[in-house]
């Protein structure tokens, strides 16, 4: 293992037993991903970047290879609070305020309840949501609430960010609106971040690398180290490297189709 | 609630009553053609047997001069709303509340293990909920014989319970309540199933992201996720648990209570009595069932559910 790899995956294979014989979910799949890196896996549905995503964070057993996450498996690593993870859907507690869900990791993992409120108070105002803190999620537009999840993802301070297609739900205005967001606030935490889309502007816009990747069975076809510079503001999308960088991404999307 | 949500209620209450009011006159014409005989009136037909050849209806339009007495008869068949207006203000405001003569006394003894039995029968439904969520052996085993129970007719088991429970010397209010309880149990236990498996799989993966135990699981993500079930489900069981009260005091020759009012009225001849005791058990049910709507709307309101809910 590189001694910068944060993860690290080795001819991983994942096979899905299901009625219909087994799935092929993920095929000899090895990755490298490095210190503060924004990586971003692209590709159809059944391609398995979500799967991979949940290998890293040890919500999947792999069938076969290896798989290391600051150098320990997956399970240790997530004793070790080492990521954490935004899903599709914000899935806040309607129950709690924005305040008490994102404290929800606070509690489960012991911090105290003074702690708990710095914290708190500190990743809200990470991802622009101060003064919400008494609110309920239904008091919040869809693109607050999932900034509210990205804060309750950061609040235990992991050095791994995975995210699972967390815009994929919000319009295209707001998307961009936390695009950039997220490019700051990565700026300024230094995390590494691991970012499943269906979007190719997204991909190009965010990451460093893009990881290209077809189904059946789910396999990695192409990964793309950006020369965009890290700091990018929302036009860089028109210049002529981003659309360079955007036809590869979409060559290796099509190529993977050619068995279809 | 607004007036618009009171208008299709009240109007639906009113037909009822119309047809009640409508009914009295038929239903009650020959037992009133009989007594305007005895008390002078020339009746057609003469010969009351022959009278029992014509319907209700029939002999009243005959017979005009009868229609406003089928509302007072002392013992009518079917009593006017008047009537049991009447017995209902008198049983329950004019006799002290200790009195055997108020339906206030037999009420509370009613719901005395009314309230007690749903405190059971909530309770063993819960419990039995949390164990068939998290137990594989419970959640086959006890589902079906909690379905199975429900399918006992209760006014077969009821007597049961009770002879078996005062040979062991249970009397009072307990084996009312058990009844109670056994009918409760149930809406409780489906309710809170539902309840407490409703959180989706992202819910729990993101639980298992941070390394949550079981008990955390419980206490953060299913009981709270389970709340809006739950009152579905007690509402449900408190009137369940009343219909088992007074069917616990039906076969048993219970001296008090709602259910020995209406057997009571039965035996003795006085409609009046056993209408008041079903109306008093109606509008208890109605009062508890809007008691827990009330917590309801409140719990879920501070729980930032009542928007949804």
């Amino acid at each position: 293992m590189n001694s910068t790899s944060v993860i690290s995956a080795k001819n991983l294979n994942l096979t899905f037993e299901t009625n219909d014989g087994p799935v092929h979910a993920l095929k000899d799949v090895s990755l490298d991903i490095k210190k503060g890196e924004f990586v971003s896996f692209i590709g159809p549905s059944g391609c398995g970047k979500t799967t991979f995503l949940r290998c890293i964070a040890g919500l999947e057993t792999p069938t076969s290879g290896d798989i290391s996450v600051n150098g320990m498996t997956p399970d240790e690593a997530r004793k070790a609070r080492a990521y954490g993870y935004v899903f599709q859907a914000a899935g806040l507690y309607p129950w709690r305020t924005i305040g008490g869900n994102i404290s929800l990791p606070l509690e489960i993992m012991g911090f105290s309840k003074a702690e708990q409120r710095e914290r708190v108070n500190r990743v809200m105002d990470l991802v622009d949501l101060g003064g919400f803190e008494k609110r309920f999620p239904w008091q919040l537009s869809g693109g607050m609430q999932q900034r509210a999840s990205i804060a309750r993802a950061l609040a235990f301070d992991a050095d791994i960010l995975l995210m699972d297609e967390p815009f994929g739900a919000l319009d295209e205005i707001v998307r961009d609106h936390l695009n950039e967001q997220l490019l700051k606030l990565w700026a300024r935490t230094e995390k590494t971040i691991a970012f499943v889309t269906h979007s190719i502007p997204e991909a190009v816009y965010l990451s460093t690398k893009i990881v290209v990747m077809s189904p059946r069975p789910g396999r990695i076809t192409d990964v793309i180290d950006s020369p965009l510079p890290k700091d990018r503001p929302l036009d860089i999308r028109d210049s002529a490297e981003f659309i360079e960088i955007s036809h590869r991404v979409r060559d290796g999307l099509r190529a993977g189709h050619v068995d279809d | 609630m607004n007036i618009r949500g009171i208008i299709p209620a009240l109007v639906v209450v009113g037909v009822i009553f119309a047809i009640w009011t409508a009914a009295v006159i038929p239903m009650n014409a020959h037992l009133t053609a009989d007594q305007a005989q005895r008390d002078g009136l020339v009746m057609t037909p003469e010969a009351p047997r022959d009278r029992q050849d014509f319907t209700g209806l029939t002999l009243a339009i005959k017979n005009p001069a009868i229609i406003p007495l089928t509302y007072t008869l002392t013992r009518p068949r079917l009593p006017s709303p008047h009537q049991v207006a009447i017995e209902m203000y008198e049983t329950i405001f004019t006799k002290a509340p200790t009195s055997r003569r108020s339906l206030v006394y037999h009420g509370w003894v009613t719901l005395s293990a009314t309230l007690l039995g749903f405190v059971i029968g909530t309770t063993l439904g819960v419990l039995l909920a949390v164990g068939i969520v998290y137990n594989r052996t419970m959640d086959k085993s006890v589902m079906p014989w909690a379905i199975t129970s429900q399918t006992i007719p209760i006014l077969a088991l009821a007597p049961m319970i009770i002879v078996m429970l005062g040979a062991i010397g249970i009397q009072g209010l307990l084996p009312k309540s058990i009844i109670s309880a056994y009918l409760s149990f149930f809406p409780v236990v489906v309710g809170m199933v539902k309840g407490l498996r409703s959180p989706d799989g992202m819910q729990l993966d993101l639980l298992r992201t941070y390394s949550a135990n079981a008990n955390q699981g419980f206490w953060k993500l299913r009981l709270p996720a389970s709340m809006p079930y739950l009152f579905a489900s007690l509402k449900i069981g408190i009137s369940a648990a009343l219909v088992g009260a007074i069917v616990g005091e039906l076969p048993t020759g219970a001296r008090a209570g709602f259910g020995a009012r209406m057997l009571v009225g039965d035996q003795y001849g006085q409609p009046m009595v056993t209408w008041a005791a079903l109306f008093g058990a109606a509008i208890t049910a109605a009062l508890l069932v809007a008691i827990l709507s009330w917590i309801e709307r409140r719990t879920l309101t501070r729980m930032g559910m009542g928007a949804t809910a």
